[in-house]
């Protein structure tokens, strides 16, 4: 089987005050149709920056893909102009995002937004995509959706916009669903409410879904296959639940050590949380031919501030850019 | 035995506080209504313990902190704070008992005023509250910046040359300035990066030791609570529905709400994953300045009986640490789920 989106060795540049610095770093990723893969990471580490280089809206003038190729069903998406990467964002490639409350046009009636997509991609009559519409809030699980097809964004719960965020996403049933931090902004249960709709409806139209999260909880509830980044690389990869019991990377093991998880038990002492010590490095320093993470690492040593390390592949199918990684 | 007692009494005890904020509605000749965002709530902290306040947005757990801190109105109820009746304070006496309650802010980027140095930052609470002599305040600001893990010279920097985590070291620097006993944190952590979060967490427990501190410990976070609180309390729609103990609330959850929070937190461990039956609420909360008549939680739960959609349930003991507001959890404590 082939799969649905191959990233091979992308690189992307973003120009700063500081000169050119690479936000993603060789970078190679594979997601089949249907599956859900998980990349997590702090904040700055070229997340939320993969997402919008698969559906080519990196930041105009400043960020672009200096060498590597996204292959989307075959095609590669670096090549591609303006007009056809049109064609794919909406229809092929969809994406939802953190806040509901940004990412809804206030003066448009959510009905309208839905029925856009649709008429924009699939030329459906104004009718034929108001009903659709209608369908979709239907299939989100907003209640009563022939009267709330004419609401207004405001008039909605942070919920339920973010329902119809996934309606518009899912509107001609893309093959590939990024959502960025989807729930974020949201209440736990309601988070609940939203992974179960995406868990749903992914197995009902066998998109394959990107989740970005931060949250390791999330991403052993919903995905199969997750990408730990840091500073622009890949750190680790690998099935969840392998990573997850056993991380092959220091940063990996910091990501889960550092978050108070409940537990199925619960116990008298509370032991100091782990700390990852410092923060993420700026993009001054990415690109540096070392293991960027060596200055947060108590294990690190002269190897690791001097030599990129390469992946390590395991037989359990992880891969850990760690030069300890073995040890670990 | 009076030492004794005097160690058993809590810090912190609040009494049928309820908080309201008049909403418009209709015309001019509408009825006044009132959004209860705190309804008649009471709960105590001990001395030198945690507090957990969960709820989700809009539960009035924010608000309920505020109220305690006299930084919103409170429309009725006692707020005991060792020997003083905090919200019945004037003048004086009110500025004196201010610097002994100080607050954590959720969002280091917007709590600290972009113009004053570190330093002033730390040091304004000292001079607008008046606490010990000037002389001696600098010092004060020294042995704060150190005990929350900064270094001296970074007292003359902006807000702006710190990182979020820094920012929050400060903040918390300055809540800790005038000798506080309580300190209320409303979700200290949130709007920081995961790896951060454990420094802060780290700290803020270090220095609860250090310092004897009590905390109102405000979050949404249940793995964060689990990890600092010795109590909790849950609201649900400015109502608290059940305040146990750690050990209970968070191994024998009796109200549904509370059941269903805990359910709906994913987890890293694959044994909890397994043994949690996620308890399904659907909907959203209903409209808070006309709740319903029963109990409020009634038209989302899983097993709400008629008598609740009639009768509000009050709270009651379960055990002497655990009460709870729910018609149908039985006098042995058994959840209505089980």
């Amino acid at each position: 089987m082939t799969a649905l989106l191959k990233v091979e060795n992308l690189r992307i540049e973003l120009t700063t005050r500081d000169g050119v610095a690479p936000v993603i770093d060789d970078l190679s990723l594979e997601l089949n149709a249907g599956e859900t893969l998980s990349f997590v990471g702090e904040s700055g580490c070229g997340k939320s920056m993969t997402a919008l280089a698969i559906m080519g809206l990196l930041p105009e003038k400043v960020g672009r893909v200096a060498s590597g190729t996204i292959l989307f069903d075959g095609e590669d998406l670096t090549k591609a102009d303006d007009a056809r990467l049109r064609e794919i964002r909406g229809n092929d490639i969809s994406m939802i995002f953190q806040e509901p409350m940004t990412s809804l046009n206030p003066v448009y009636t959510i009905g309208e937004q839905i029925a856009e997509v649709l008429r924009r991609h699939q030329n459906l009559s104004a009718k034929a995509a108001w009903s659709k519409a209608t369908e979709l809030l239907d299939a989100v699980r907003i209640p009563n959706p022939s009267a709330r097809v004419n609401d207004y964004p405001h008039q909605m719960s942070g919920g339920q916009r973010q329902r119809v965020m996934i309606a518009i996403a899912l509107a001609c049933e893309p093959k590939i669903l990024i959502a960025d931090e989807p729930t974020t902004a949201l209440d736990v249960t309601v988070q609940a409410q939203i992974f179960d709709l995406l868990r749903d409806l992914g197995r009902q139209t066998g998109t394959a879904t990107i989740l970005i999260t931060h949250d390791m909880g999330a991403v052993a509830e919903m995905a199969e296959r997750m990408i730990v980044m840091y500073a622009g690389r890949k750190a680790e990869d690998g099935p969840v639940e392998q990573v997850i019991e056993h991380p092959r990377h220091p940063y990996t093991k910091g990501l889960i050590a550092c978050v108070p998880h409940l537990m199925a038990s619960l116990s008298d002492d509370r032991p100091e949380l782990v700390e990852v010590t410092g923060i993420v490095p700026g993009l001054r320093s990415f690109g540096k031919d070392a293991c960027l993470f060596a200055s947060r690492c108590d294990r690190a040593d002269a190897q690791c501030r001097s030599q990129r390390p390469p992946e390590m592949p395991f037989a359990n199918g992880q891969n850990s850019a760690c030069w300890q990684a073995a040890d670990l | 035995m009076i030492e004794k007692n005097k160690k058993k009494a809590p810090l912190l005890n609040a009494e049928n506080l309820t908080v309201r904020f008049p909403v418009k509605r209709g015309g001019m000749f509408a009825r006044k209504a009132f959004l209860y965002a705190v309804d008649d709530i009471s709960f105590s902290v001990q001395r030198g313990e945690t507090l957990a306040i969960v709820g989700e947005s809009g539960s009035g757990k924010t608000t309920a902190a505020l109220a305690v801190a006299r930084l919103v109105a409170a429309h009725a109820g006692k707020v005991q704070l060792g020997e003083h009746d905090f919200l019945n304070l004037r003048d004086e006496a009110l500025r004196k008992a201010r610097a002994k309650v100080q607050f954590i802010f959720q969002d280091p980027y917007a709590s600290l005023n972009p113009r004053l140095r570190a330093e002033a930052i730390v040091r304004e609470p000292l001079d607008s509250l008046d606490v010990g002599l000037p002389s001696k305040r600098q010092k004060i600001v020294d042995n704060l910046f150190k005990a929350v893990g900064l270094r001296p010279e970074q007292q003359r920097l902006f807000p702006h040359q710190f990182s979020g985590g820094q920012r929050q070291r400060i903040g918390i620097a300055r809540a800790l300035s005038t000798q506080p006993e309580l300190v209320i944190c409303d979700e200290p952590v949130s709007a920081l990066d995961v790896a951060v979060q454990a420094q802060i967490l780290n700290l803020l427990r270090r220095l609860q030791k250090e310092m004897g501190l009590t905390y109102l410990f405000i979050s949404h976070d249940l793995g964060v609570v689990q990890h600092m609180c010795d109590s909790v309390a849950v609201m649900y729609m400015g109502k608290i529905v059940e305040h146990a103990d750690r050990k209970s609330l968070f191994n024998n959850p009796l109200h549904p709400y509370t059941s269903a929070l805990l359910s709906a937190v994913p987890s890293v461990d694959k044994k909890r994953r397994e043994a949690t039956k996620r308890i399904l609420i659907p909907g959203d909360p209903p409209d808070p300045i006309d709740p319903p008549k029963g109990c409020r939680f009634a038209n989302r739960c899983p097993v709400a009986q008629p008598i609740c959609r009639e009768k509000e349930p009050p709270l009651r003991a379960i055990q002497p640490s655990h009460t709870v507001a729910c018609h149908l959890v039985d006098d042995r404590g058994q959840s209505p789920l089980n």
